[in-house]
């Protein structure tokens, strides 16, 4: 069947309404002037320099990646387990439990960020890197559970029984038969809960404390004060980010599986 | 044996969830019961105030906008993406991943510049002469609904991009020999096959934006609050932990609500179900 020329037409400008904010974004940061302006006039690359000359911008980036990697990190740590139980002992456990792995994403991130400062950060006077350490892998804790999940469905319990059978231990049955079997799962809720984590607002948001914070709160606190190219150019530093992590999906699980 | 395996497995994560979502997120709403002026006394003030039922409205408002237009343009590309050639489909996927993978603050952020005083826009109506003096168009209901339609798209379109190519091509070529229109087709085939994975972006839509913080407090300011700017504002500005519970809970119940009752219909209207 032919596809309606006008449709197509209609694909292209949505196209260019998805790409081009993003391109003017980078041509912005390469202003010469004092303010955000598209097209930019005259080209100059200091606001790249100033980014790291800004001392909150460098300790918020490193705070941010920290976040992104130990939040996931743990949240893979208790969550590959669970997701394994689940499937493994779908009959001996009950069913409600698989939703309490659902709840994260019912819960609006504002709320979860608002409600886990009241009782971490000054309930318990929690430092606040602890606090939003938790909030980070609470947050994606659930891509750990059902994305290593759906890859685990797909895995037929029978191969580990033989190895057991075969008289391999447990333990070292599910590090060398039944991880290689979800591995693509697994990378791939690596990368989704990754740039949830460095991209998350609404968490952080009220987890910072005196000196610590992370980089979208950062650029969100440095635009209340300034309105120079400095913001264009650490957006363009993070579009960076999203160009290496997305060549990883392309070269691990190629792009469209994030379609299904 | 096998029981208590599970539950040992299962333990640390249902423990996490227990103790870091469910205790204080319930924390949260259970102070907004505890309070001494009254049973429901903090709904009713919320209720009581003309602009927080405004922030309210305006919050439903910009949410159900956004996700009526984010479905519309997300259908019809992702209907032209399914059928696509294998090179162009790898293209346009990757038009609506790059943005999907940005973060909401740099994508927001991208409209400033867009609808700012030395913007695009400004520029191009200033060299063509239509106008003389910029034009303000941020801090308007229409800058934060341009730019969570710009947020929500590329996830419409991934979502339905994999519904639709779900869709068996017997049914679609079975429509079309027996002389259905390409529209018709469309219409009358593919859209209702279609529904439930529409239902369900659209869920996605409608809480996301309804839940939003980033956008509204980048492009509507104080003038255009959502409820996650008021939340964080009640929270952190004016200290009244009471009110900001108050809003997290009504946020909570409506989401929550919204999910369900989506869902369920989503399950009714599901043609290949019955």
């Amino acid at each position: 069947m032919r596809t309606n020329p006008l449709l197509i037409a209609f694909t292209a400008l949505v196209m260019v309404f998805l790409v081009a904010p993003l391109v003017i974004v980078i041509g912005s940061s390469l202003s010469d002037t004092s303010f955000l302006t598209f097209p930019p006039r005259g080209l100059t690359l200091k606001w790249f320099a100033n980014v790291f000359e800004v001392d909150a911008f460098r300790t918020t980036m490193l705070t941010s990646f920290e976040l992104g990697v130990f939040g996931t990190g743990l949240s893979l740590l208790v969550g590959i387990p669970a997701a394994y139980a689940l499937n493994r002992f779908r009959i001996e456990l009950p069913k409600w439990l698989s939703s309490v792995f659902v709840l994260p994403v019912l819960v609006p991130e504002i709320v979860l960020g608002f409600s886990l400062m009241k009782s971490l950060t000054i309930g318990l006077s929690m430092p606040y890197f602890t606090a939003m350490l938790i909030g980070h892998a609470i947050l994606v804790l659930p891509y750990a559970v059902r994305v290593v999940g759906a890859s685990l469905a797909a895995f037929d319990f029978s191969i580990e029984d033989a190895a057991i059978s075969l008289g391999s231990p447990p333990l070292k049955t599910f590090f060398t038969v039944v991880l290689p079997n979800i591995r693509s799962g697994v990378i791939a809720a690596f990368i989704l809960a990754f740039i949830t984590s460095i991209n998350d607002v609404s968490v952080s948001l009220f987890l910072t404390g005196p000196g610590i914070s992370t980089l979208p709160i950062q650029i969100l606190a440095y635009m209340d004060q300034f309105f120079d190219p400095t913001v264009a150019a650490v957006s363009a530093l993070l579009m960076l980010v999203t160009v290496v992590v997305m060549a990883g999906v392309e070269a691990t699980l190629g792009l469209t599986f994030l379609t299904k | 044996m096998n029981r208590r395996l599970g539950w040992a497995l299962a333990a640390p994560a249902t423990i996490g969830v227990v103790l870091f979502l469910i205790s204080p997120v319930a924390a949260t709403i259970a102070t907004t019961f505890a309070e001494p002026k009254g049973f429901l006394a903090p709904y009713i003030a919320y209720f009581a105030s003309g602009f927080r039922r405004a922030v309210l409205v305006r919050t439903l408002e910009i949410a159900v906008i956004t996700t009526v237009i984010s479905v519309a343009i997300g259908f019809l590309a992702a209907y032209v993406i399914a059928q696509a050639p294998r090179r162009a489909k790898g293209l346009l996927i990757i038009c609506a991943v790059f943005p999907l993978l940005t973060g909401v603050v740099v994508r927001s952020f991208a409209w400033l510049i867009i609808l700012g005083k030395n913007g695009i826009f400004n520029s191009i109506l200033l060299a063509t002469g239509i106008i003389h003096q910029p034009l303000s168009m941020l801090y308007s209901e229409g800058a934060v609904i341009v730019a969570m339609v710009y947020l929500f798209v590329p996830l419409m379109i991934l979502t339905l991009v994999g519904v639709l190519e779900s869709i068996p091509d017997d049914l679609i070529q079975a429509s079309v020999s027996l002389g259905a229109k390409p529209a018709a087709t469309l219409f009358q085939v593919i859209l209702p096959l279609a529904t439930p994975g529409l239902i369900v972006g659209a869920v996605l839509v409608f809480t996301g934006s309804f839940t939003s913080y980033a956008t509204p407090q980048l492009l509507g300011g104080d003038s255009q609050m959502m409820m996650g700017t008021l939340l964080y504002q009640q929270a952190m500005v004016t200290f009244d932990w009471v009110s900001a519970s108050t809003i997290a809970a009504i946020m909570v119940v409506l989401t929550i609500g919204i999910v369900f009752f989506m869902t369920r219909l989503a399950r009714r209207l599901n043609p290949m179900a019955a």
